[in-house]
């Protein structure tokens, strides 16, 4: 009787954790899986990429990146990120803030509208480009007429990437914003502040961490665009081919160590984004929290 | 300055917040907003503030019109429900803000808003925590902040916004008390909305009474609390007993009881609603000739400074009544106990016209 006591006793120490875990080694087995699955999908293909693009030596791989077609495809993806990303920046703050600070007629059409890009395919969206703006297009041949040269030249490159990366900064602010709501831009007008100054001494600085978040979201899509881009941009080398259209050549005609060269640079660039993303949620994350304190203290 | 509302109206949708809604502030006086949520008080608050448009009637500053000049044009202060302070800027810079935002020409010198945030943190005694953030303060801190930064920019009203309203019962009763003794150091006309008619009765020198986008009653504490003019500022302002019985020939009957009309009204005939604060009810073991109703005790709340009877007559209807403890130890009340009632004023409602 006494063994069966102390048998209990020691069961209900070790019962309630069971209660709500899986046994050790499905535990362990699921772990597995899913590592498996990481190293095999996400952690190999960014290692053979390095190892593909330095496998022929470090002069090759300084050699791919220094030829003229490469320079002129990173300066273009460099030009279409520079111009798409701040514009986007504007147009996703002007959005969520008419969204989230006004009320008005068709405002959830905006916002479903806003989402349209991640809807439908990139494909479709250098397709509408084509369509609008090509030879045979609605404006084709008044631009034509007027020496404008949108598809398969840079302006179109960067009108697709413009489109397909809209939804980003947009999306990421406006839960934000509704959850900040207005009281405090009330506030400051009560107090004598401008629209402006509202904007940029109250709104800005208490998005700024989400905004950041979006516009870093926003950069990575824009230089790695494919879909989009390859429709519109007529593929001319060293003048209309961005950076992942690059890679696409040199692999089709099996130059794979540049190839891999240019990839690696795609890839170096999602490590940065990933290591940005980290930070700066890290930091937003710090500022929820001091929220949730005050307002936990408020409900004290 | 004085503050006068002139027929506002304003709806939303098919709610109408406010109808026909007028009334005054002198200058320097300290009013309420009295009503239960939905009543549209803080909705009138927010179209004095400039912070709502009316759909109809005006707002006057000092006898101007002011309905149309924008919110950062009323020089108004306005304290929020739940304070909205700027939750990246420290204390000193929430309560500077109104003055650093001024356009070049009239913002003061660096030297002075030092000095302006100074003496208005240690108004609100809280110079030590000049370089916190919101999220570091307790509520009722952040409610001094708040008021701190409204007053900044030295306004001709001052607006608060259910300013007790997220507080624990205790910091409330101070900073009432508090909000008080301000007011009668700064003389600023100020307009508070709050639904708890003990703080209103206790902090205003006028109380405005709303219920459904209409004014009830305006008048001092003491009276909206002793006159009520409609049944429902009656209900709002304290605990009260109803019974329903009639009027005729300037007798009021209800129960078993028939008394004089208390009012010298005009002679009405027929329903009405007796109401009896339970203060107001007297109880005796013994029956002493005067008019009276025949009772049995509920229940006894003894813990508190009056004792809390309640009662149920022998018409079955309840009824509750307040007596001092020395009066409860005079009696040795206990559950089931007979007892007599006698109502000592009574209020009552006639017909159909009053609300």
């Amino acid at each position: 009787m006494a063994g069966s006591i102390a048998l209990r006793h020691t069961a209900e120490l070790t019962v309630q954790p069971r209660a709500t875990t899986e046994p050790g080694i499905v535990r362990w087995l699921l772990i597995s899986v899913a590592l498996a699955f990481l190293v095999l999908f996400l952690f190999v293909p960014l290692i053979a990429v390095f190892v593909q693009a330095l496998h022929k030596g470090l002069y090759a791989y300084l050699d791919a990146l220094h030829q003229p077609d490469a320079l002129a495809a990173i300066r273009l993806t460099l030009l279409t990120a520079a111009i798409a990303v701040p514009l986007n920046l504007i147009f996703g703050v002007a959005a969520a803030w008419a969204i989230t600070k006004f009320e008005f007629v068709g405002k959830s059409l905006l916002i479903t509208l806003i989402d349209v890009p991640f809807a439908v395919s990139p494909v479709i969206s250098g397709l509408i480009f084509v369509l609008l703006f090509g030879l045979q297009g609605w404006l084709g041949p008044w631009l034509d007429n007027h020496d404008i040269k949108i598809i398969f030249a840079v302006p179109g490159i960067i009108l697709a990437t413009i489109f397909v990366t809209f939804p980003f900064v947009a999306r990421e602010l406006i839960p934000l914003m509704q959850e900040q709501g207005t009281e405090e831009e009330q506030a400051a007008l009560v107090l004598g502040a401008s629209g402006w100054q509202t904007f940029f001494r109250i709104t800005l600085p208490n998005i700024k961490w989400g905004l950041l978040y979006g516009v870093i979201l926003c950069n990575a899509r824009a230089m790695g665009e494919f879909g989009a881009v390859s429709v519109v941009s007529g593929h001319i080398r060293g003048q209309t081919n961005t950076m992942p259209l690059y890679v696409e050549i040199l692999y089709n005609e099996y130059s794979f160590a540049a190839a891999f060269a240019i990839a690696s640079l795609l890839a170096l660039l999602a490590l940065v984004t990933l290591a940005a993303k980290s930070i700066v949620e890290w930091k937003a994350q710090q500022q929820l929290l001091a929220d949730e304190r005050s307002a936990m203290k408020e409900s004290l | 300055m004085s503050i006068e509302v002139q027929n506002i109206k304003k709806t939303f949708g098919h709610f109408t917040a406010l109808q026909n809604v007028s009334f005054q502030v002198p200058t320097g006086e300290l009013v309420a907003l009295l009503g239960p949520s939905g009543s549209g008080k803080t909705t009138l608050l927010r179209i004095i503030a400039g912070l709502e448009g009316a759909d109809q009637g005006r707002v006057l500053f000092h006898g101007e019109d002011a309905t149309h000049r924008n919110v950062g044009e009323r020089r108004v202060g306005f304290v929020f429900q739940h304070y909205a302070l700027f939750r990246h800027m420290t204390v000193f810079e929430n309560v500077a803000f109104g003055l650093r935002v001024r356009p070049r020409r009239s913002r003061p010198a660096e030297s002075e808003i030092r000095k302006t945030v100074h003496d208005l943190l240690s108004l609100v005694q809280l110079e030590q925590l000049a370089d916190r953030y919101p999220s570091q303060l307790s509520g009722g801190q952040r409610q001094r902040v708040a008021l701190a930064r409204a007053l900044a920019v030295r306004p001709q009203v001052l607006l608060l916004d259910e300013p007790f309203g997220a507080l624990d019962a205790k910091v409330r009763k101070e900073l009432r008390a508090w909000l008080r003794r301000l007011h009668d150091e700064l003389h600023v006309t100020s307009v508070f909305v709050t639904h708890d008619q003990d703080e209103a009765l206790e902090v205003a020198d006028c109380v405005v009474v709303m219920n459904q986008g209409q004014i009830e009653q305006i008048g001092t504490p003491n009276e909206v609390f002793h006159h009520p003019a409609t049944e429902f500022v009656m209900h709002f302002l304290g605990d009260v007993n109803t019974f329903h019985g009639r009027v005729d020939a300037g007798i009021v009957q209800f129960g078993s009881l028939e008394l004089p009309f208390p009012e010298d009204r005009q002679q009405i005939a027929g329903d009405a609603r007796v109401f009896i604060r339970p203060y107001d009810v007297t109880i005796d073991t013994k029956t002493n000739g005067l008019p009276s109703m025949e009772a049995k005790v509920v229940r006894v709340h003894s813990a508190g400074p009056l004792v809390r009877v309640d009662l149920l007559t022998s018409a079955n209807q309840r009824l509750t009544s307040e007596i001092s403890q020395e009066r409860f130890a005079t009696m040795n009340l206990q559950q089931e106990s007979r007892v007599y009632v006698r109502p000592r004023h009574i209020r009552v409602f006639a017909g159909n016209s009053q609300r």
